[in-house]
């Protein structure tokens, strides 16, 4: 058991997050009910954009990968709730060769750390340092694993639109229809979004080249096409995934021609969705390759609330992983 | 110097032995199997049995190269506490065993430092490379027992082909490592459910099964005896059932792996649950019991591959592949086959001993007057949990551990001398 149900109050219990796979509904929500109060923390009028949730903790952002977004997404929110932070760039070849993952955390937590934020390229990297180290450990990315933190950005921001849009504001994902565009098969994005998504309450339709699409994803409760038109149909999100160049040489698609021709999100291929269909990106954009740019600068998108409701998800994790406060709806 | 061992009782499968009998060694030899013999030493078998010496076909020693995997002495020792007392060594050593000089150091070595026999297989292909055959008139006269590039296929179906024309004429079966490389690149485990969900790189069954039907149309075309190594999945069995329906000169092995775990041990990104071919499904369990049952696979062998666990300790895409498994083979066979009814313990004992030493004509496997003492003993109802720190092998690479086993080795002579001996 996760968490402990107290009256209308939650505790949360875990060490780590790893992954949405591993939690449950109740979970998912004492986070996205954690973060509205982060986020006034960084509209508040008087521009001080910092609250003393974790002053005097060290928060570690260790990437073994290269990025801007997440990395500077975790290191304001780290910052906002005013622990110190250090942020190390390792390029994977020469981590390989030389001391081992868990080596480096060692050395790492001998600066008494309180949170390791990682991204690896490797699938379970996260996890198997969670499962020894005595660190709260926050996946940020784990090869084409989970993306928990993006999942739950998502999720919050979907959330707070249709709270927004029904004037509901205890309005869940119940009942939402979401199409997840493009690259599925080396998504951790996708991933973490089919768990999140799917344990709040949404349907989920996959939608890609059959050679980025795994049949097996059919298994986790979720509808898988090839057909955009069929996966946007009656769509309330519509959230597309970037595509890497780099597929193309690994017989993948043919071109990134073709793949415009059948996967791109533009006014044209929106003619098949709901007039007032969000659209997400988890960035960075490649314009009018997966999004056209009259959609990405368009009135439905809400790429850049992602961006914002990302700062404030993080300082919600950050804050319930250390301090394990009671959570009322 | 004489040994009897009394009160057990004896499986013999090769020539369908299964009674309380005694076995009496003198020397090297085995004297008489029979009642009430005498000697003057004596191993008391009470509730347990005895058996030839068990036949692995394949294992990885590591020697020479890396030898803080595994070392001949300490494989060797691994192997006897497991109760076996012959094994065929692959040849992915570095230097590879590719030449006659390589296979006399392994001989050399084994006589120097193992406790059991050591049988040499030797690479099909210079450097292991898949590019030219290696001097296989030669690597047989200096005792090579069969040609492989185990740990890589040969990707050229025209060097294979000629490779087992040309073993086929040295008398050198070839063993083959089938595997499609082309068709993933990276790959770390079964490619399916898990795979999706863990992010992992898949290893689709196609992959082994293209090659195990490539590699059986070949053997039909050239008439070569070949053998396929580590089956794990529905398919593979379901061409070799078909290819010995049609005639073609092939056998299979199996590892205790592939009946007793599936791709759900990955869950956990556990390195240990990380070989080559992966664990694959429910289906492919079912479908390697089934072929062990109906003859279709031919004997279990442990591909025991160890590796250090600096080595394993690392994340899953990095993992080196490949477990340890001669210390856990007979236990999970009693435990897993033979203890729910799956195989009779003689149809197990068979597939250990006899049926492996067939395969490759090795003068292993049975029990009989005037040949070598090569005998196992062990309790089929003793329980034990696998405890790899306790392990004799160097390496400790396991998915077993912590699970209960039945089947305990009590002693295992090799050539009348104990190899191993409960403490």
């Amino acid at each position: 058991m996760a968490t402990v149900s107290e009256g209308e109050q939650r505790v949360w219990t875990r060490k780590d997050l790893i992954g949405l796979e591993d939690l449950s509904r109740d979970e998912l929500d004492m986070i996205l009910d954690t973060a509205p109060q982060f986020l006034a923390v960084s509209e508040r009028e008087s521009g001080i954009k910092k609250v003393p949730v974790l002053q005097g903790r060290l928060v570690v952002n260790w990437f073994y990968e290269p990025s801007t977004r997440t990395r500077t997404s975790f290191e304001l929110a780290a910052k906002r709730l005013s622990a110190d932070t250090l942020t190390m760039n390792v390029a994977a070849s020469s981590a390989k060769k030389g001391e081992t993952l868990h080596d480096t955390l060692y050395n790492i937590e001998a600066m008494h750390t309180d949170i390791v934020v990682i991204r690896h390229s490797a699938a379970g990297a996260s996890r198997i340092l969670a499962e020894r180290h005595p660190s709260h450990i926050i996946n940020a990315g784990d090869g084409a694993h989970e993306h928990p933190t993006q999942a739950l950005l998502d999720a919050f921001t979907i959330r707070q639109h249709v709270r927004r849009t029904r004037g509901d504001g205890r309005a869940g994902l119940d009942g939402l229809r979401v199409a997840i565009i493009g690259d599925i098969a080396h998504s951790r994005v996708a991933r973490s979004n089919v768990w999140g998504l799917t344990k709040l309450g949404a349907s989920v339709v996959l939608c890609g080249p059959r050679t980025l699409l795994p049949d097996a994803f059919t298994r986790l409760g979720v509808d898988v096409t090839s057909d955009l038109r069929e996966a946007i149909d009656g769509a309330d999100v519509i959230y597309v995934l970037r595509i890497q160049m780099e597929r193309q040489s690994k017989c993948l698609f043919p071109s990134i021609r073709e793949y415009i021709r059948l996967f791109r999100i533009d006014n044209e291929s929106l003619k098949a969705a709901k007039p007032d269909a969000l659209i997400m990106h988890p960035g960075p954009i490649n314009r009018d390759v997966e999004l056209s740019s009259e959609v990405a600068d368009g009135p439905r998108n809400v790429i850049l609330e992602q961006v914002t409701n990302g700062v404030a998800v993080r300082m919600a994790v950050m804050h319930l992983l250390v301090n394990k406060p009671r959570v009322t709806a | 110097m004489s040994v009897v061992i009394k009160n057990g009782h004896v499986i013999d499968p090769a020539s369908n032995t299964s009674a309380p009998l005694d076995v009496l060694i003198i020397g090297d030899r085995i004297a008489r199997i029979g009642t009430d013999l005498r000697g003057s030493e004596v191993l008391d078998a009470t509730g347990c049995i005895v058996c030839p010496g068990l036949v692995d076909i394949h294992v990885h020693f590591r020697e020479p190269g890396f030898e803080s995997k595994e070392t001949i002495a300490t494989g060797s020792r691994a192997a006897a506490r497991g109760g076996f007392t012959s094994v065929v060594t692959m040849p992915n050593t570095e230097p590879p065993i590719d030449n006659g000089g390589m296979v006399e150091f392994v001989n050399r070595r084994a006589r120097e430092t193992a406790c059991i026999k050591i049988w040499p297989a030797a690479a099909a292909t210079k450097g292991r490379a898949g590019a030219e055959m290696t001097e296989m008139a030669e690597l047989k006269a200096v005792g090579a027992v069969a040609v492989t590039d185990d740990g890589s296929d040969i990707a050229s179906s025209w060097v294979l082909r000629r490779c087992l024309e040309y073993a086929d004429m040295c008398g050198l079966t070839y063993l083959g490592h089938c595997e499609d490389a082309s068709l993933v690149q990276g790959g770390a485990m079964n490619a399916g459910l898990n795979s999706t969900k863990l992010g992992l790189s898949g290893m689709p069954k196609a992959m082994e099964e293209i090659a195990v039907a490539r590699l059986v149309r070949l053997a039909k075309l050239t008439g070569a005896k070949v053998h396929v190594c580590h089956v794990s999945s529905a398919g593979s069995v379901e061409i070799v059932r078909w290819a010995k329906a049609r005639g073609v000169r092939v056998t299979c092995e199996t590892a205790p792996h592939y009946f007793t775990l599936t791709d759900d041990a990955v869950t956990t990104f556990d390195t240990n649950a990380k070989m080559n071919p992966p664990l694959r499904e429910a289906e492919d369990v079912a479908a390697i019991k089934e072929g062990l049952q109906d003859g279709s696979i031919d004997c279990i062998a442990t591909d025991h591959a160890p590796h250090t666990p600096t080595e394993k300790d690392v994340e899953f895409d990095y993992a080196p592949f490949g477990i340890v498994g001669l210390e856990t083979s007979l236990g999970l066979v009693v435990t897993e086959l033979v203890e729910p009814g799956i195989l009779t313990m003689e149809q197990a004992i068979r597939l250990m001993t006899w049926a492996p030493a067939q395969i490759l004509d090795l003068p292993a496997g049975k029990l009989e007057q005037d040949g070598p003492a090569d005998v196992t003993v062990f309790d089929p109802h003793a329980e034990w949990t696998v405890a790899p720190e306790t392990f004799l092998s160097r390496s400790r690479n396991t998915p077993f551990a912590g699970r209960v086993l039945r089947g305990q080795v009590k002693a295992a002579l090799c050539d009348g001398r104990f190899a191993y001996r409960e403490a």
